[in-house]
């Protein structure tokens, strides 16, 4: 397949989803706000929620995608919105709220049931997800995937999904914005996340020392620094917000405020 | 009417261990911060990578830079916890991150550099005298710490003998 129309099959198949993911949300706020039952929908989460969307639609649509095809270090800045900042803004967003919000009574008890099902929780497990997180990575780094990703349009599309979806759910898992069937300690979550932020910061160090296949080492090298100071800067914000909420649980309770 | 504060020495003694950790928490990822700064990005003495490092180095250097960012953040709240439960007590505070900060730094320098070659403080240089500097402070730091520690746990001793009234 040229070039060329590998590039347009792409920018089609992510920036259709990407589009809808703007317009549903926009209606979900829409339907949400017109229930006056219900507090006003933040307008910083509209924000949150767009320009999460435009980052992580970003690394696959237009001129960072095709970039990133020649050049690692480029790859890495697209994985970095894919993978990393463009979920957290998602999260930040509180879609599911929004879509329970949204929905009729009985069709949001549906979502609920469903959010409450085994399977869902074994995704949304710390463990689960930070697994196919930073095992993804160790996987398409360190074996013939990366190669073999440039060549086969159907492998190129999986492993961006997979990097997008593993990245949400590695940050809803520590965040728990949205409502979640099974709330984890702050100890359990924080000594996951220990775990997954030392791996990708040794993959960082190993890609800087082991090019994959077909990489240069000077385009490794810069990638490598990048995901490893990138990948800090988006996880110390997530490490703030996850203490942030064990600050605003763990108060005294004549500090508490009652509404 | 003069108000004189009087220190709530029940709730310092209640957070006693919360203050010392805090500290030690806040003490070990400030310096591994500074490490980070000052001689990987200002002075670029220590390098991102060394071609001598080994396998574990890897791991362990992973492990300590993503723990010293929990540390860090952590240390933090939870010295905000302890002054929002009139609790914070500085003494205890100072003598935990001296002791936190030193003992991070004597593993960087002894075990991280020496052992297991991760990189060393400067290249092109005889080193020895940075050696000797690093850790000396190194041990120096721990030594303050743990003064100030035994320090606090007078004041307290001796703030339990007298009763505060307030008048």
């Amino acid at each position: 397949m040229s070039h060329d129309s590998f590039f347009v099959v792409t920018d089609w198949l992510f920036g259709i989803p990407a589009l809808l993911g703007i317009v549903l949300y926009l209606f979900g706020v829409y339907r949400s706000d017109r229930q006056e039952r219900l507090r006003r929908w933040p307008r910083i989460r509209i924000v949150w929620w767009i320009t999460g969307v435009l980052l992580s639609a970003g690394a696959l649509v237009g001129p960072l995608a095709a970039l990133s095809h020649e050049n690692f270090t480029w790859h890495m800045a697209g994985h970095l919105l894919l993978g990393m900042l463009g979920p957290l803004l998602l999260a930040l967003g509180a879609p599911v709220t929004l879509l329970l919000r949204a929905l009729s009574v009985r069709r949001a008890r549906q979502i609920s049931r469903l959010l409450r099902s085994r399977l869902a929780g074994f995704y949304i497990h710390p463990i689960t997800a930070s697994v196919l997180n930073i095992g993804g990575l160790w996987l398409l780094y360190t074996t013939g995937l990366f190669a073999a990703m440039h060549h086969h349009l159907w492998l190129y599309v999986l492993i961006h999904i997979h990097v997008f979806a593993a990245g949400y759910l590695f940050t809803v898992s520590m965040l728990a914005i949205d409502p979640v069937s099974r709330r984890f300690s702050y100890a359990y979550r924080t000594v996951v996340f220990i775990l997954v932020l030392a791996g990708h910061g040794i993959l960082s160090k190993f890609l800087y020392a082991y090019p994959p296949v077909g990489v240069s080492i000077e385009e490794a090298r810069a990638g490598a620094m990048l995901m490893y100071y990138g990948g800090d800067a988006v996880d110390l914000v997530i490490i703030v917000l996850l203490f942030r909420g064990w600050y605003l649980s763990a108060a005294p309770v004549r500090h508490q405020i009652l509404t | 009417m003069q108000v004189k504060h009087v220190t709530n020495w029940e709730n310092r003694k209640e957070f006693r261990t919360r203050n010392l950790w805090a500290g030690i928490l806040f003490g070990l990822g400030f310096v591994a911060f500074m490490d980070e700064t000052v001689f990987h990005q200002l002075l670029h003495w220590h390098k991102f990578y060394d071609q001598s490092t080994v396998a574990v180095g890897l791991v362990s250097d992973g492990l300590f830079h993503a723990f010293s960012w929990f540390a860090t953040v952590g240390g933090l709240y939870l010295a905000a916890d302890l002054n929002r439960r009139d609790a914070l007590w500085h003494k205890m505070f100072w003598g935990g991150k001296l002791i936190g900060g030193g003992a991070f730094q004597l593993y960087d320098g002894t075990i991280q550099h020496k052992v297991l070659q991760i990189h060393q403080i400067r290249y092109d240089v005889d080193i020895i005298p940075y050696d000797l500097v690093w850790n000396g402070t190194a041990v120096i730091m721990i030594v303050a710490g743990l003064l100030l520690v035994r320090s606090a746990g007078r004041d307290a001793r001796d703030a339990g003998q007298v009763q505060p009234h307030v008048t």
